[in-house]
């Protein structure tokens, strides 16, 4: 498999959330400002470029039969890495995720990811398919949490450029869009808008 | 706040006012891929409140007698045990009880990747042991009210018209957070707290 085509999949024709429907809950939980999405979204990729990696090279040593074990010990080693790094150099990010960060263990992402392309392919692959499909999970984090963060607090970037920058004016914005009905909301027409252009793709292919 | 007070608002919390799924955002995935049908609902939702009751209790445990100055190992530890004890409740329920074995079916296994199980064990540490069990026991049916109320919408959403591109996944992503929203009308329960 070509580096390219492994690029177009993870953030496009194959994104873990939006077409995959893998990891929405950190997805919803998480995505309340630019800051706390950016960080769940760069912990998660780091994470699966290390795992795919450790998986992708252990993959002839790990007996079939407990594999999923094993995978799960793999990746809840590197989310306590990452769970302490963050503890001790971005305090701020690891107290706005609080449970998330190990949660992330069971980030159906990075165990989907695993079983589906780390134990079947070699090491370079792995890692740059852990890239991308990280990235691919980053870029929803994201939009999700620029849409959010814009309509229910008015803001933009709080965290990252201070307490952000405000567009709408205070007392404006629906706070609701902050709570998880938000998250339902706004994942829901993200996913129908991949729907849509996935299926305008085909189409045209089609009249090719 | 006595024990049975404390315990009483923990219980109206998990269940309404704190539901795992509408407030907490935790065990999306179980939560959309098996409510197309009432009846597997309803199994996911009973093996949840199994697993999650016993994973509080050992976990607990684990944390307390096991882990002391070894806190840094807590999610390792957490998601074995949860592992190692869905297997384990499989093998007794397929020796011992085979009727709720067949009922619950390919549900167990799916558990341990459940994040509300494991989001359930790491919030009680530092509650006290009664605390932790009613948690779990509670969070679980929280979970088979949301899966079993979303299941019921679900069945008409499968009739009703809607946009092309939200069918299927997307409207029933949005169908959930009308009845999150509707769940936070519970808020107003908090009469413990």
């Amino acid at each position: 498999m070509n580096a390219k085509q492994i690029m177009k999949d993870g953030l496009f024709y194959q994104n873990p959330v939006l077409v995959q429907l893998l990891g929405m809950c950190s997805c919803m939980a998480v995505t309340t400002t630019l800051f706390n999405g950016l960080g769940m979204g760069l912990s998660v990729t780091a994470i699966l470029i290390c795992s795919n990696v450790v998986i992708s090279l252990l993959r002839r040593l790990i007996p079939s039969k407990i594999r999923i074990a094993a995978y799960i010990v793999i990746i809840a080693g590197f989310v306590t890495m990452v769970d302490l790094l963050l503890q001790a150099f971005l305090p701020a990010l690891s107290n706005s995720l609080g449970v998330f960060i190990p949660l992330i263990v069971v980030n159906c992402i990075i165990l989907g990811r695993a079983e589906a392309f780390a134990s079947k392919n070699g090491v370079a692959a792995s890692a740059l398919d852990g890239l991308f499909q990280g990235l691919g999970y980053t870029m929803v984090t994201v939009v999700m949490s620029v849409i959010r963060e814009l309509l229910g607090n008015g803001t933009f970037g709080a965290g990252v450029f201070g307490d952000g920058i405000r567009l709408i004016p205070a007392g404006y914005p629906a706070l609701l869009m902050i709570l998880p009905f938000g998250g339902f909301l706004t994942l829901g027409c993200l996913i129908a808008f991949s729907q849509w252009a996935l299926k305008k793709r085909q189409e045209k292919e089609g009249a090719k | 706040m006595n024990t049975l007070t404390s315990l009483l608002s923990i219980s109206l919390g998990m269940i309404l006012v704190e539901n795992i799924i509408f407030s907490q955002c935790l065990g999306i995935c179980p939560f959309m891929g098996v409510s197309k049908k009432m009846d597997t609902a309803i199994g996911m939702g009973l093996a949840v409140i199994f697993v999650m009751t016993v994973a509080s209790a050992v976990t607990w445990l684990v944390n307390e007698y096991l882990l002391a100055g070894l806190q840094y190992m807590q999610t390792v530890a957490f998601i074995l045990v949860i592992a190692a004890l869905v297997q384990l409740i499989e093998m007794f329920l397929q020796k011992m009880v085979p009727a709720l074995y067949s009922a619950l079916g390919i549900y167990l296994p799916l558990i341990t990747t459940n994040c509300a199980v494991l989001g359930v064990a790491l919030n009680n540490v530092g509650s006290t042991f009664a605390e932790a069990v009613v948690r779990g026991l509670t969070g679980g049916v929280g979970f088979t009210v949301a899966i079993v109320l979303f299941a019921a919408v679900r069945g008409r959403l499968e009739f009703a018209e809607c946009p092309r591109c939200f069918e299927g996944f997307p409207i029933a992503l949005i169908s959930a957070g009308l009845i999150a929203l509707a769940f936070m009308g519970f808020q107003g329960l908090s009469v413990f707290g």
